[in-house]
C-alpha cells in the first residue's frame, strides 16, 4: 500500500534545486494539481525535464512563467511564449532534444541501460560535442541515461497498490518518467482499491506517493 | 475573378498544396502530418483509402477535430485539438510513439520547413535568436519515415525557400524526398532537384527566378491541378 497524501504535501517533498520530471503532452496528461502547489510552496531554482513547458498560464507553464525554474531540459517551447522569452533574456536556460531521444534517454535510465545511440540529429548541430558512433557503416549519436531527483506523473485511475492506468492519450512521457526518478508521485483523477491486473500500465513498483486530484 | 499568379489567395495557396499532397497517398498509407499547412491534406483524402493517421503523442487511427459541446479532453492531437479516433485506433505512450516514427514504420510524413535545400535536407526548427520553437518530434519523423514531403509556400517575404544550401540549423541532412509548393513539385533525386510539376499560372521561367536552388527540368514535366 502507497501512501496517500495532498497535492501541498507533495509539493512539500520537493526541495528548491532539485531536478523533477513533468509528464504530459501539452495539458494532456499534466498533474495540474501538484504543479500549481509547486507554485503556492514557492519552489525555486527547478530544473525541469519535459515534453515541453505547456501554454503560458496552466501547469507547467505557470511554473515558467511565475520564474519556479531555472533550466528545462525539453523538446519543443513553441506553444509558450514565455518559455521562448526568458531563454532569449537569458533568465531560463534551455536544452532541447528531439522527442524520441529524450524519451529514450529517460528509459534507458529506468530501465538499467548505459546509454542511448540514435541516428536522429546526424547531419545537424545536435552532433556537436556528442560521440558519434558507427555500426555497420551507419552513423548515431550516443546519448547518456538522463535520471531525476522526482518525477510527478498523471493517471487516469491509481488503485491504492500504486498501479496506474490510462485513457486516451495522457500516458505520454508518464510511463518512462515513473521508472527514472528517485521519488515518484502520482496524481490520480481517480483514486481506487484495486485495478484489475489486466488494464495496468505503470506497475505499482514504480510509484511512491499518490495524490488524489481534488476538482 | 479569373485566378493569376498575382492574386493567389492564401486559402487559395493552402488549397492548392493540400490537394496535391493528398495525391501521394496510397490505400491502406500510415501517415503523419505536421501541425499547420500538412494538417490541411487530410481534408483532400478519400476516406476509402483507409488511411491510418498517426499522432506523435499516442494516437494511430486519429480522426476529425471533436465537434463538441461538450469535449473528451483526454484525447488530443499533438497541436492539443481534441480530436476524434477512428475505428481500429489505438493510444500509446511515448516511448512506442517513437519506436513507431524513428524505427520506420511510418510510410509518408509530410511537413512544412523553413528552408529546403538541392541536397534535401531541411531546416524547420530555429532561426537563430529569433524564433526557437524546438524540435519536438521533427527529426525523428523525419529521419525514421519511408518517405518525407516538404509542403510549404514557395517563397517567404519574396525569398526563396528553396536553397541552394540550408542557411539556418538543420533538421535533418539529406532525408527530403518531395517539396511540393502553390508553384511546383520538385523531386529530390541524388543529384539535385527535378521539377516534375508545374502550376499552369507559372512558366519555368518565373519558377527558375523564384527559386534558389538549380533544378533539372523533368522530361515528363506536367501540370498542377489547380
Amino acid at each position: 500500500m502507497k501512501e496517500i497524501i495532498s497535492a501541498k504535501q507533495a509539493a512539500k517533498l520537493i526541495k528548491s534545486n532539485s531536478t523533477v520530471m513533468v509528464g504530459g503532452f501539452l495539458s494532456c496528461g499534466a498533474p495540474d494539481k501538484i504543479l500549481d502547489e509547486l507554485v503556492n510552496e514557492n519552489i525555486k531554482n527547478l530544473t525541469m525535464i519535459c515534453n515541453d513547458t505547456s501554454f503560458e498560464d496552466v501547469d507547467k507553464g505557470k511554473l515558467i512563467k511565475n520564474g519556479h525554474v531555472k533550466k528545462v531540459i525539453t523538446t519543443h517551447i513553441g506553444t509558450n511564449p514565455v518559455t521562448g522569452a526568458k531563454m532569449q533574456s537569458g533568465e531560463i536556460e534551455v536544452e532541447f532534444y528531439p522527442m524520441g531521444t529524450l524519451v529514450e534517454k529517460i528509459h534507458a535510465k529506468g530501465s538499467g541501460l548505459g546509454g542511448v545511440l540514435t541516428p536522429t540529429g546526424i547531419g545537424t548541430v545536435l552532433e556537436e560535442g556528442k560521440q558519434i558512433v558507427e555500426i555497420k557503416g551507419k552513423k548515431y549519436i550516443f546519448e547518456e541515461p538522463l535520471g531525476a531527483d522526482f518525477a510527478i506523473i498523471y493517471g487516469t485511475k491509481v488503485d491504492i497498490y500504486g498501479n496506474v492506468c490510462f485513457e486516451g492519450t495522457t500516458r505520454n512521457f508518464n510511463t518512462s518518467m515513473a521508472t527514472a526518478a528517485d521519488v515518484v508521485i502520482v496524481q490520480a483523477d481517480e483514486l481506487v482499491e484495486c485495478l484489475n491486473p489486466n488494464e495496468v500500465v505503470i506497475p505499482g513498483i514504480f510509484i511512491d506517493y499518490i495524490v488524489k486530484r481534488e476538482s | 475573378m479569373t485566378l493569376t499568379a498575382d492574386n493567389l489567395s492564401k486559402d487559395k495557396i493552402k488549397e492548392i498544396i493540400a490537394k496535391r499532397i493528398a495525391k501521394e497517398f496510397h490505400p491502406n498509407d500510415i501517415v503523419t502530418l505536421g501541425i499547420g499547412l500538412p494538417t490541411e491534406a487530410a481534408n483532400y483524402i478519400d476516406e476509402n483509402m483507409h488511411i491510418i493517421f498517426q499522432s506523435e503523442n499516442g494516437i494511430l487511427g486519429m480522426g476529425k477535430n471533436q465537434k463538441g459541446p461538450r469535449y473528451n479532453t483526454k484525447i488530443v492531437n499533438a497541436g492539443g485539438t481534441y480530436v476524434e479516433v477512428n475505428k481500429g485506433a489505438s493510444f500509446y505512450d511515448s516511448q512506442m510513439a517513437f519506436t513507431i516514427m524513428r524505427g520506420g514504420h511510418i510510410d509518408v510524413t509530410v511537413l512544412g520547413a523553413l528552408q529546403v535545400d538541392a541536397e534535401g535536407s531541411i531546416a524547420s526548427w530555429q532561426i537563430p535568436g529569433k524564433f526557437v520553437p524546438g524540435i519536438g518530434g521533427s527529426m525523428d519523423l523525419i529521419v525514421g519515415s519511408k518517405k518525407v514531403i516538404v509542403a510549404m509556400t514557395h517563397t517567404s517575404k519574396q525569398e526563396s525557400k528553396i536553397v541552394k544550401k540550408c542557411t539556418l540549423p538543420l533538421t535533418a541532412y539529406r532525408q527530403v524526398d518531395i517539396i511540393v509548393t502553390e508553384r511546383a513539385v520538385f523531386q529530390v533525386a541524388k543529384d539535385g532537384l527535378i521539377l516534375t510539376e508545374i502550376n499552369p499560372l507559372f512558366s519555368v521561367q518565373d519558377i527558375k527566378n523564384s527559386t534558389d536552388a538549380d533544378f533539372f527540368i523533368s522530361k515528363s514535366l506536367i501540370s498542377m491541378q489547380i
